[in-house]
């Protein structure tokens, strides 16, 4: 008899093939173990809120305004919280009026709207190289053909994108967007220059291109630097994208879209028929938080946070990691991206890291064509900063240890890693 | 059966943590359905403490991988008088080490690849790489490289050109510090279960795409199953005893599961013993006893009822 472990599969729409688990993922269940120093999970430290404080907002919000809290809302968003975000924004040199916002079950739902909106089978989207796990997830789930522009220590690499533009108007086609993470980029941990900036939207403007601007990490520079978004350049070629998980909390799950009026208009019939409305209570939430808190000293103290974080890790890989590693030195944000010697596949070695009690994701989890088997993204924003240097020795033991093996195998003729798919390295947080 | 206090033991710090979490669930849900006082505990530092003051009768063991199926959970519970189900503390190691166990399986007259292990230390310390053009010249390409302990196919790759093997010897160094190095054989994939001596009716594996790798392991609907597996009668015949034949190589009480392949020729070649088999909503052993008219509560009743039964009449 034949037996059916999915008897529902013939009936599935075709985004849904190719949606397998994955061993990766099975992994991280082991990194959540309290034994493993993770540097995986890209998640805020939110034990440095003020409780107090967060308890007093929510229980206000009920207080004052419960029946209303629990209500059905509007699809855009409360207003009241737009004109809240829209005070953030400004905060980020970002320019936008409350009527240009949708408010989104965080960024995430935003990326997903957005690229339901433009997406159709096979539409080419460029993104950095690498580039967030769940931007990769959005435009995979609508079936986009993502391509990669590589990333440098100044953000993406502005003429190699000029080039596949060039190369796709060459065959008749064009990129539906542009999606960038311009501010300490997740997972590469470094920024798009003043010059990029400019010159990207120029390209915007002579190829007629449209730009996602996905900025969850835009006020958490260490030194407070903000530089000019590219909706401040290009506001009419823009969608952008804001979230207060790492401004507030993922747990509020609030984020936003900017957009010109059609694309708002559109993007708000998509989310009534995904999903209604925001939550009114968490919006209200945020609405009281940026209201009564002093949210800007919040973070304050979250960047000041992250940075001795960054600090402790960067000493600790510089005293640790072996000859022939290297890796990018953040200004802001969560994350360090590392590139180990050819040999060493950072996915197959997340299993050994894991038995050491250390880790972090594999590269490929950041491309959508298999690369970045030689890197690995190390977050330093959610571990306690003592285990830190502990978890980066572990890393640099076994990093010392793999390349000895190599040597071992291999002698001097140790390839690069291969191109592969990697399954989702989804269910770390941002 | 008379209602029971179970601790279903899943999770651990084994790679395959996941994977255990489902079986445990998955048994959990069954048991406590037929009446029986269920308490799932996961691995941590306080689990002695929390076992033996716990009032359980029995120890229901869906921990996969190391710690759980290595012999080192069964040897704390046989100190403590938890009676537990599945194999016991040797069979567990023997049927662990994938190298030990086949050894033991050819030395019964069983059908096993040909294969050659090889540890890091080989590599580290007597320059083992001088010997690898050997293995592709010796077992033939293309061959299966995975870690000699652990089970979920993790780690495994089945190299299809000389010059990939350094790297999937590697990759599988990731998972254990010996590998193991088998000539692949073609033909139909089958697993045999045996349930207290007897076998259960075998299942045929199909992936529809590439290996039976994790992904198809545990994505539903990415393999076709067949249970009973579509083999002449001779040839399911084999199967069985050759399942039966290692199961008592190694010694294994209640519950394990066989690996093998069918060649073309109907000839069952044995890969390894799982001693600890997956119980989840995709795994084989679960379909075999659909498959014996034994329905999956009732398979887990029947492990707990060995248990007791073994723990009065200690092997």
């Amino acid at each position: 008899m034949r037996l059916d472990t999915d008897p529902y599969l013939s009936r599935y729409a075709a985004r849904v093939t190719g949606m397998s688990a994955s061993e990766i993922r099975a992994l991280f269940a082991v990194a959540s173990r309290p034994e493993v120093v993770s540097f995986a999970g890209g998640m805020p430290a939110t034990s440095a809120l003020d409780m107090e404080a967060v308890e007093a907002v929510v229980s206000g919000v009920i207080r004052d305004a419960g029946a209303l809290a629990l209500q059905y809302g509007g699809g855009q968003g409360r207003p009241e919280l737009r004109e809240r975000l829209v005070e953030v924004m400004h905060h980020e040199g970002v320019p936008g009026h409350a009527d240009d916002l949708i408010i989104t079950v965080g960024g995430q739902q935003a990326l997903e709207l957005i690229a339901k909106c433009f997406i159709d089978d096979g539409d080419v989207v460029l993104a950095e190289g690498p580039t967030y796990v769940g931007g990769i997830g959005a435009l995979k789930s609508h079936r986009a053909d993502v391509r990669h522009i590589p990333v440098d220590d100044h953000g993406m690499d502005i003429d190699l994108l000029e080039q596949a533009l060039d190369q796709l108007r060459s065959q008749g086609r064009r990129a539906k967007y542009v999606y960038t993470i311009p501010n300490h980029q997740n997972p590469a941990g470094v920024s798009m220059s003043l010059d990029r900036r400019h010159r990207l939207a120029e390209l915007a403007e002579t190829h007629d291109l449209m730009l996602l601007e996905d900025n969850p990490y835009g006020l958490l520079d260490f030194a407070g630097r903000v530089e000019p978004s590219l909706r401040s350049l290009v506001p009419d070629r823009v969608i952008y994208v804001g979230t207060m998980s790492k401004l507030f909390a993922p747990g509020v799950r609030t984020g936003w879209i900017a957009a010109p009026g059609p694309i708002r208009d559109k993007l708000v019939l998509l989310r009534e028929a995904a999903d209604l409305c925001p939550s009114n209570l968490t919006q209200m939430i945020v609405e009281r938080w940026l209201g009564t808190q002093p949210w800007q000293e919040q973070i304050k103290r979250f960047t000041t946070l992250y940075h001795e974080k960054a600090e402790v890790m960067l000493t600790a890989l510089d005293q640790e990691m072996p000859d022939g590693v290297h890796w990018t030195t953040p200004l802001g944000a969560f994350y360090i991206w590392l590139t180990v010697p050819d040999g060493i596949d950072t996915s197959d070695l997340l299993a050994k890291a894991v038995g050491r009690r250390v880790a972090y994701v594999p590269g490929r989890g950041f491309y959508a064509d298999g690369s970045g088997g030689a890197q690995m993204r190390l977050c330093f924003s959610y571990p306690e900063i003592e285990r830190i240097p502990e978890g980066v020795a572990r890393l640099g033991e076994l990093l010392h240890d793999e390349l000895e093996l190599v040597q071992a195998v291999f002698g001097d003729q140790a390839p690069a890693p291969d191109r592969r798919p990697s399954g989702p390295a989804t269910g770390v947080g941002g | 059966m008379t209602a029971t206090s179970i601790a279903v033991l899943a999770g651990g710090i084994s790679l395959e943590r996941e994977v255990s979490l489902r079986s445990g669930g998955r048994v959990a849900a069954a048991l406590s359905d037929r009446g029986h006082e269920v308490t799932r505990l996961d691995i941590d530092g306080d689990l002695v403490r929390t076992l033996e003051s716990g009032g359980f009768d029995v120890a229901f063991l869906a921990l996969h991988g190391s710690a759980g199926e290595d012999g080192t959970i069964q040897s704390l519970l046989e100190l403590i008088d938890l009676p537990y189900t599945g194999p016991d503390v040797l069979s567990s190691s023997l049927a662990w080490n994938k190298p030990i166990a086949q050894g033991l399986f050819a030395r019964e007259g069983l059908a096993v690849p040909a294969r050659v292990t090889l540890s890091q230390q080989a590599f580290r310390e007597m320059g083992a790489s001088a010997a690898v053009d050997r293995i592709a010249a010796e077992l033939s390409i293309p061959l299966v490289v995975k870690p000699a302990t652990g089970g979920s196919s993790l780690g495994l790759t089945i190299v299809e050109e000389a010059a990939r093997l350094p790297q999937a010897i590697v990759g599988a160094f990731s998972y254990a510090d010996v590998v193991l190095i088998e000539r692949f054989i073609e033909g139909t994939e089958v697993a045999v279960a045996v349930l207290d001596g007897q076998p259960l009716p075998a299942v045929e594996i199909h992936p529809k795409e590439g290996t039976y790798d994790f992904a198809a392991r545990y994505t539903p609907g990415a393999t076709d199953f067949h249970a009973p597996a579509r083999l002449p009668d001779a040839v399911a015949t084999a199967c069985a005893s050759a399942a039966s034949r290692a199961v008592a190589a190694v010694g294994a009480r209640h519950i394990s599961r066989a690996d093998l392949i069918v060649d073309p020729a109907g000839t069952p070649w044995l890969l390894e013993l799982d001693t600890c088999p997956g119980l989840t909503e995709t795994s084989l052993v679960p379909m075999a006893a659909e498959a014996a008219s034994l329905a999956f509560p009732d398979l887990c009743e029947r492990l707990v009822q060995l248990a007791v039964r073994d723990a009065r009449d200690p092997r």
